[in-house]
C-alpha cells in the first residue's frame, strides 16, 4: 500500500529544546498507527507538522506524495481531534459546527453518526464556555469525522469522555479503520489500544525508537498485548 | 475569506462594546457642537478628541480580540484555509467595524455643523486613524504570546503617539531653537501618525497661524495638493505597513 503521509528527516527546536530529531517515517493507507512516548517527547508537535500548524526547521513532510508546504487543500482529507479542543468561547456548539460545514463548503459525505450518538442536537444552542472537558471532546471528535476524511488524526482522543462515550468513538474508529483509512492516534492509555491499532511508533526525545507492526512487536517481546509489550521494552532499557 | 469576514464582524457586533463606542463618539460629538458656537471650534475640539479616544479605543479593542481569537484561529487552521485569510479576515472585520461606527457616531454632527471640505477630511482622518490603529494592535499582538504583555505593549505605544512624542517634539524644538529645523520638523511630523494627522486638519481651518514661522514651513509643505496627497499616502503607508509586517510573522509562527 502507497505511503499516505512521509515525514522525510524533520527537525524542530523550541529555542534550544531539540523537540523532534531527524523524524523519518512512512504511514500507510489503512494502517491504524498508536503514537507512544512520554511526556514531552514530541507528539503532538509531530502532528502539528502535518497539520502544518508548526513549521519545521528542516526536512519535508508529503502528503499523498506531494510537498504540504504553501498547499491548503490536503487538509480537506484530515479530520483532526486536538489534544484540548479550543473553540470560540462566545460561540454555541450549532455555530462552530456550522462555520466549519460553511468553510470547508462541501455538503458531500457528511458523515453524522458521531452527531447522533452523542446527542449533539440536544447541545447545539449550548455555549462552548459552559462545557464540560469532556463534552468539548465530543464536539472534536463530531468535527473530525464529520467530513469522510481519509486520514484520521486523533491527539489523546479518549482523555476525559465517560467511558460510554469512549466506547462509541473507538467503536468508531474500528468502523472507519476498516474503510481502509489511515489513522493516527496518540495515547497514554495503552490497554485501550489493543482492539484499535495495528502499528506502534514509540518515540522518545524528539527521535523515533521503533515504527513496527503489532504483530512483530508482541512476537519480539513474547507478550499477548501491547501494554505489556511496552512496559516490558521500557523495564528492559532501566536494567 | 469572505465568509470568515463576515464571522469577525457578527462576532463583533455581538460583542456590544463597538456599539458603546459608537453611542460615546455620537453623544460626544453631538453635546462639542452644540456647545461650541463656531463649526470651526467645534471641529477643533472634536479634531482633539478624535485623535485621543479613537485610537486608545481600537488598539487596545482590537488588542485584547487578536487574543481572544486565538482559539479561533487554532480551529480555523485544522481546516483547509490559508493563513493569511485569517489573518487578512481578522485586519478587515475588525477595521470595517470601526470605520463604520466612526462613521455613523460622527458624521451626522459632523455634516450638519462643520463646513463640507473640513467635515470630510476630519472624517477621513478617524477613519484613517482607526485603521492605523488597528494594524498596529495586529503587531504588538503577533510579538508576544502572552497577552498581558501584548496588552501593555499596546498602551505603551498609545502613550507614545498620542502624548509623548509631542513632548518628544517639543523638547527638540526648545533644545534646537537656535538652528533651522523647520525642515527636519516637517520629516519628524511624518513619524507619527497622529500628529501627521492633526498637522493636516489643522492647516484646513488656518489654525496654522498660530503656529508660527514653522507654521509657515507646514502651511508650504502640507497646504498644497502634492503635500497633502503625499500627507495621506504616509497615513496609508502607516496602516498597511504594521499589518504587512504581523502579516508575514503570522505566515511563520508555530501555533
Amino acid at each position: 500500500m502507497a505511503s499516505l503521509v512521509t515525514i522525510e528527516r524533520v527537525s524542530k527546536k523550541f529555542g534550544k529544546l531539540q523537540v523532534l530529531d531527524n523524524i523519518q517515517l512512512e504511514c500507510r493507507q489503512g494502517a491504524s498507527i498508536a503514537l507512544i512516548g512520554p511526556n514531552g517527547c514530541g507528539k503532538t508537535t509531530l502532528i502539528k507538522c502535518i497539520l502544518n500548524m508548526v513549521i519545521p526547521d528542516s526536512g519535508i513532510i508529503l502528503f499523498d506524495g506531494r510537498d504540504l508546504k504553501g498547499d491548503v487543500q490536503y487538509r480537506k482529507h484530515i479530520g483532526y481531534m486536538p489534544q484540548i479542543g479550543r473553540y470560540p468561547e462566545n460561540m454555541n456548539v450549532g455555530q462552530v459546527l456550522e462555520t466549519i460545514r460553511n468553510l470547508r463548503n462541501d455538503n458531500s459525505g457528511i458523515d453524522e453518526d458521531l452527531y447522533h450518538a452523542y446527542r449533539m442536537n440536544d447541545l447545539l444552542g449550548k455555549r462552548m464556555s459552559t462545557l464540560s472537558g469532556g463534552t468539548r471532546q465530543k464536539v472534536s471528535a463530531v468535527i473530525a469525522f464529520m467530513f469522510d476524511p481519509k486520514v484520521l488524526i486523533l491527539d489523546e482522543p479518549t482523555a476525559g469522555l465517560d467511558p460510554l462515550a469512549a466506547d462509541i468513538l473507538k467503536e468508531k474508529i474500528n468502523v472507519e479503520r476498516k474503510k481502509n483509512k489511515l489513522v493516527l492516534i496518540t495515547s497514554h492509555l495503552l490497554s485501550e489500544l489493543d482492539e484499535i491499532i495495528s502499528e506502534v511508533i514509540f518515540m522518545q526525545d524528539g527521535v523515533v525508537r521503533f515504527h513496527k507492526h503489532t504483530d512483530a512487536l508482541k512476537a519480539d517481546t513474547g507478550k499477548e498485548s501491547i501494554s505489556k509489550a511496552i512496559s516490558h521494552i521500557l523495564k528492559e532499557e532501566l536494567v | 475569506m469572505k465568509r470568515i469576514t463576515q464571522f469577525v464582524l457578527t462576532d463583533i457586533l455581538r460583542n456590544r462594546i463597538i456599539i458603546g463606542y459608537a453611542v460615546l463618539m455620537a453623544v460626544l460629538s453631538w453635546t462639542v457642537f452644540n456647545m461650541e458656537d463656531s463649526g470651526n471650534k467645534g471641529v477643533l475640539t472634536m479634531l482633539n478628541t478624535v485623535l485621543l479616544v479613537v485610537p486608545l479605543v481600537s488598539i487596545l479593542f482590537s488588542t485584547i480580540y487578536i487574543y481572544n481569537s486565538s482559539e479561533f484561529i487554532e480551529l480555523l487552521l485544522s481546516q483547509p484555509v490559508k493563513r493569511h485569510q485569517i489573518w487578512v479576515s481578522l485586519f478587515l472585520g475588525l477595521s470595517l467595524s470601526f470605520v463604520t461606527a466612526f462613521v455613523i457616531a460622527v458624521g451626522l454632527p459632523l455634516f450638519l455643523f462643520a463646513p463640507l471640505w473640513q467635515a470630510c477630511l476630519l472624517l477621513l482622518t478617524g477613519c484613517l486613524v482607526s485603521v492605523i490603529f488597528v494594524a498596529i494592535a495586529f503587531l504588538s499582538a503577533i510579538f508576544s504570546r502572552d497577552k498581558a504583555k501584548g496588552i501593555g505593549i499596546s498602551i505603551l505605544l498609545w502613550l507614545y503617539f498620542a502624548l509623548l512624542f509631542d513632548g518628544l517634539v517639543l523638547f527638540i524644538i526648545f533644545q534646537f531653537s537656535d538652528y533651522p529645523i523647520e525642515k527636519p520638523m516637517v520629516l519628524l511630523s511624518a513619524t507619527s501618525p497622529l500628529d501627521l494627522a492633526r498637522i493636516l486638519n489643522l492647516l484646513q481651518i488656518d489654525a496654522s497661524a498660530m503656529m508660527g514661522y514653522t507654521g509657515a514651513i507646514f502651511k508650504d509643505y502640507f497646504g498644497t495638493g502634492a503635500g497633502f496627497v503625499l500627507a495621506i499616502v504616509v497615513l496609508v503607508l502607516w496602516a498597511v505597513l504594521p499589518f504587512w509586517w504581523s502579516l508575514r510573522i503570522f505566515k511563520r509562527k508555530d501555533l
